[in-house]
């Protein structure tokens, strides 16, 4: 059944894991760790493993078939989907974890944050294809989670979304067969974060790759990321260091950590709305880790980052920019190939169209 | 015809301001409107003429557009533009290109003008050298030209050696030499022009297309560090206020200063002084033979002329000597990051191909850059300030004749043309040779009066930046190049009105964001108001105003392109700076907070004064 290597754990640590685990650990647990690995600031935390999925999966399987029914879906067939999707999810829910699994997560829950600290749970899915955004109810994520019962149940419900009608229809387009597809979930200490935001290694506007676009905004990046508020806007040589755009915005909110876990949205008024949540130093900071992100994956990065509280700049994710890199292969050189290379002055003196 | 709903007056809709129709009248026929002027596209050259022209100084823009038109036209042979045409109407120079718009006519002159202008970037380095041979020459020529003057009776010499020529012959021999000179320093000054902003915009075109977002300042610091006359004269300012701290001396240095009473003192305190004023004799030739200005109205005298420039840097060097700074042009650490910043760029193209164009391009643009500032020292400052005294003397001759009246100053001469001025010499030569009275005396005097009148009634009345329907496309390297005039300017000027007043917009010279008191500077005498961290606000800036940026926190220009002078040296001296606003010196206030962000190209009025 399974081919999965026997030694792979239940929970594999940042520090443990590259990008070539995506399998095992999925793209996100497995940049996590590579950007661990390269030296850079990441909140620490772990990967629940496709094994542990694999393990939960199959006491599922033992009541019940999951995958056959997945597999036997037709995709054109909306009612049948939602149909099967509840009824999944519901299964995910009531299923027992299976101790061992269970209890590897909460005590590795513990071992991160002796202190108590809160961690964020997201979904890391082992396809290239599950990085696009657009392939809705992969992108689950749970900020702000108290504890390692809540941590336990959210690691079940990133898997339930599995079982999402988008998520299933998704895979039945493309043919995926169920026994490859897997999931993983990363568990990592949460900042409360002074302000956050995003970075591109390249303009998202342009596909300049000499210029870096840094979004932040006060708060936790969530309201950033889901577009809730207005972000500041900087761009910077990533060369030269220049600040050459600077829009500061009205930022009517920031979204921050809720007492009993969660986050709430919290109203701000006065300077809080208009003062820019980065200074020139810290734009100078993230421009550094920005450039040492793209120079170990040797190409551009689409990063999320925040600034805790005490200032730190710690990155929460990085991925490969998808959009101008496909253009890129398409992408004829700037200038044409000539035979004496005094003929590029005719772009300036004119008489070649 | 005004089917175009956005466009500028035509020119026949321009009236000369009235009571100076003689004065206007006075310029060459052949630079007033005519009504065909209409059908074309013209705009004010208030770049390099800002002011209302002197009618002698018109001599700057005739010498300037024949060799230009010259070398575009006939010798180079730019595929798509000719010269520019020119008019004058209120002291204000209007110019329009002459386009080549046929395609065969195009691909005619592609031919013509890659056996030309390749053959100069194939051997730029000899043909330069001898071009530095050809300036100096041309300037010992001037340098040589006898001071004219009339004596009573021919000296024995002329009867000894059967000369055969009289004195009064010799004021014609000079005139014209120097006319002459003048001229044939237009053309030195356009053999590599437009091939060396062309070469430099080829490298800009190439990295703005591979990096939309990069900034004019990081693809001119690839081009930094490198050596070029244009930067010595401040580098002898500096050399000047290190050997008076050394020879202790310094004290003798203030700001605002009485220049004559700073050198008098130098002179009475002894072996120190002494020295001093050697070291200063040294710099003086030639490094401050230097305009002041840029070169292109008589009233811009050179640092010999007038030590207002130097002087008013001196304090300020000398207090960062003293507090240990190093003031030195960062030549190496320039060096170092412009070679640092090719690497950076280079790694980040994406084929082999484009790595290879942008070798070429940096190379290119590192071969004809010495010329691109270099050539502004012997052409626009030295030869230019010899030229103008040279006719300075021939104004003292006339005003000793009584050719300016009773109350009249060598500078009236200025009020002539230059063929006026032949004319009046002639007068003069005839009246020496006959022994009568020269008719001058009585016929500048309400002549000059009334230029003179008519240059300041002139200066009252601003004119509009462009005339007539803006074409399509502006596809002239020449204009695009040396005047920055785009398409998107022109619409940008006509949108004017809608305009918030208490925002301009202009090139992004170089970036910083900087706040500070605005300091509006017409011209060098008034370079002393600038206190440290001022913001310079001025019409055009021009490099020799380098000693002062020291002093200032940014600049700010009505004038100029990014590739301009001042762009380009205040890009190298890191100094924050928006050029060409069309506007800063009107609408700002002195006094007046301001601020200058050099990276996006806005200036903001903060506060009144």
């Amino acid at each position: 059944m399974a081919s999965r290597k026997k030694k792979t754990g239940v929970v594999s640590w940042f520090a443990d894991v590259g990008i070539a685990d995506r399998p095992t650990v999925g793209g996100k647990g497995g940049s996590l760790g590579e950007l661990t690995q390269a030296g850079i600031a990441v909140p620490p935390g772990f990967v629940v493993t496709t094994s542990a999925f694999e393990q939960f999966l199959g006491a599922l399987e033992a009541r019940e078939s999951v995958r056959d029914k997945v597999e036997a879906l037709d995709p054109d067939d909306l009612d049948a989907a939602t149909r099967l999707s509840q009824h999944l999810r519901a299964r995910v829910m009531g299923e027992a974890m299976p101790p061992e699994v269970e209890t590897a997560i909460m005590q590795a829950m513990r071992e991160l944050c002796a202190d108590g600290q809160p961690v964020a749970v997201r979904s890391s899915a082992t396809t290239e294809d599950a990085e696009d955004a657009s392939f809705a109810g992969l992108q689950d994520t749970f900020l702000w989670v108290l504890t390692p019962q809540d941590m336990a149940l959210k690691v079940r419900e990133c898997w339930g979304s599995m079982y999402s009608v988008e998520s299933m229809i998704y895979r039945r387009k493309q043919h995926f067969p169920e026994l490859g597809v897997a999931m993983a979930v990363v568990v990592q200490r949460m900042v409360d974060a002074a302000c956050a935001g995003v970075m591109f290694t390249r303009s998202p506007t342009t596909g300049d790759k000499s210029v870096i676009v840094i979004e932040g905004a006060w708060g936790l990046g969530s309201a950033v990321v889901s577009g809730e508020v207005t972000p500041d806007r900087w761009v910077v040589g990533k060369i030269t260091g220049d600040i050459t755009v600077r829009d500061v915005s009205d930022k009517h909110a920031k979204q921050v950590p809720a007492v009993g876990g969660g986050i709430i949205e919290v109203e701000l008024e006065g300077d809080d709305r208009t003062t820019a949540c980065l200074t020139d130093d810290q734009l100078m900071g993230l421009r550094d880790v920005g450039r040492k992100v793209e120079r170990h994956y040797g190409k551009p990065q689409d990063i999320e980052w925040a600034l805790d509280k005490q200032g730190n700049i710690l990155l929460l994710q990085s991925r490969p920019e998808t959009v101008w890199s496909v253009k890129d292969a398409a992408a004829k050189p700037v200038a044409e190939k000539v035979a004496n290379p005094l003929a590029h002055v005719m772009n300036i003196f004119g008489g070649r169209k | 015809m005004s089917d175009t709903p956005k466009g500028f007056p035509l020119p026949s809709s321009l009236k000369v301001v009235p009571g100076t129709e003689a004065a206007q009248a006075a310029y060459p026929y052949y630079t007033q409107f005519v009504p065909e002027d209409d059908a074309k596209f013209w705009f004010y050259n208030s770049m390099h003429f800002p002011e209302p022209m002197h009618h002698f100084d018109m001599i700057t823009a005739e010498a300037a557009y024949v060799a230009m038109g010259a070398f575009n036209t006939r010798v180079h042979v730019l595929p798509t533009a000719k010269g520019v045409d020119h008019r004058i109407i209120n002291g204000r120079v209007y110019i329009g290109g002459i386009a080549v718009t046929d395609p065969d006519e195009i691909a005619e002159r592609v031919g013509e003008f890659q056996q030309r202008a390749f053959y100069y970037y194939e051997n730029w380095d000899r043909l330069y050298g001898q071009w530095k041979v050809k300036m100096k020459v041309l300037i010992a020529d001037a340098q040589a030209l006898p001071t004219p003057s009339l004596p009573k009776y021919e000296p024995l010499e002329t009867t000894h050696t059967g000369k055969g020529v009289a004195a009064n012959h010799d004021l014609l021999k000079i005139y014209q030499q120097q006319v002459e000179g003048y001229h044939r320093m237009w053309h030195h000054h356009f053999e590599f022009l437009l091939l060396g902003y062309g070469a430099y915009m080829t490298l800009f075109d190439f990295c703005k297309k591979a990096f939309p977002e990069i900034t004019d300042q990081a693809i001119s610091r690839m081009v930094a560090g490198m050596d070029s006359e244009i930067f010595r004269p401040d580098e002898e300012v500096k050399r000047l206020a290190r050997r008076a701290v050394e020879l202790g001396v310094d004290g003798h240095f203030t700001d605002n200063a009485d220049i004559a009473a700073v050198l008098a003192g130098l002179d009475a305190v002894g072996a120190a002084g002494k020295d001093w004023l050697a070291e200063l004799e040294t710099s003086r030739n030639p490094w401050f033979e230097v305009s002041s200005g840029d070169g292109f109205y008589h009233y811009h005298r050179s640092w010999n002329d007038d030590l207002s420039m130097p002087f008013a840097a001196l304090p300020g060097y000398i207090e960062k000597i003293k507090a240990g700074t190093n003031i030195t042009r960062p030549t190496a650490q320039l060096i170092e990051e412009r070679e640092q910043l090719v690497v950076d760029y280079r790694e980040l193209l994406d084929t082999d191909e484009d790595r290879a164009t942008f070798d070429q391009l940096i190379e290119l643009a590192h071969r004809v850059f010495p010329y691109v500032e270099g050539h502004k020292f012997y052409c626009e400052h030295w030869y230019t300030t010899l030229f103008f005294n040279k006719i300075r003397e021939f104004g003292r001759l006339l005003l000793g004749y009584g050719f300016f009246g009773p109350d009249g100053v060598e500078e009236d001469v200025f009020h002539l043309t230059q063929y006026e001025l032949e004319s009046a010499i002639v007068d003069l030569m005839l009246a020496w040779g006959i022994g009568g009275d020269p008719r001058g005396p009585t016929y500048w005097p309400p002549i000059v009066a009334q230029r003179k009148a008519a240059i300041a009634e002139w200066g009252k009345h601003p004119t509009a930046p462009a005339l007539g329907n803006v074409p399509d496309a502006i596809d002239d390297p020449a204009i695009n190049m040396l005047w920055g005039i785009t398409r998107e300017n022109l619409d940008r000027w006509l949108d004017d009105g809608s305009e918030n007043d208490k925002e301009l917009k202009g090139f992004a010279a170089c970036s910083g964001v900087v706040e500070g008191t605005a300091r509006i500077v017409k011209s060098v005498q008034e370079i002393g108001r600038l206190q440290q961290g001022d913001i310079l606000v001025c019409q055009v800036t021009n490099p020799t105003w380098s000693p002062i940026f020291q002093k200032i926190a940014a600049a700010v220009s009505d004038i100029g392109g990014s590739m301009s002078h001042m762009a380009i040296v205040a890009r190298e001296y890191g100094l924050p700076a928006v050029v060409g606003t069309g506007k800063a010196t009107t609408m700002i206030k002195d006094g007046q907070r301001i601020r200058v962000d050099g990276g996006r190209g806005i200036v903001t009025i903060l506060e009144d004064a």
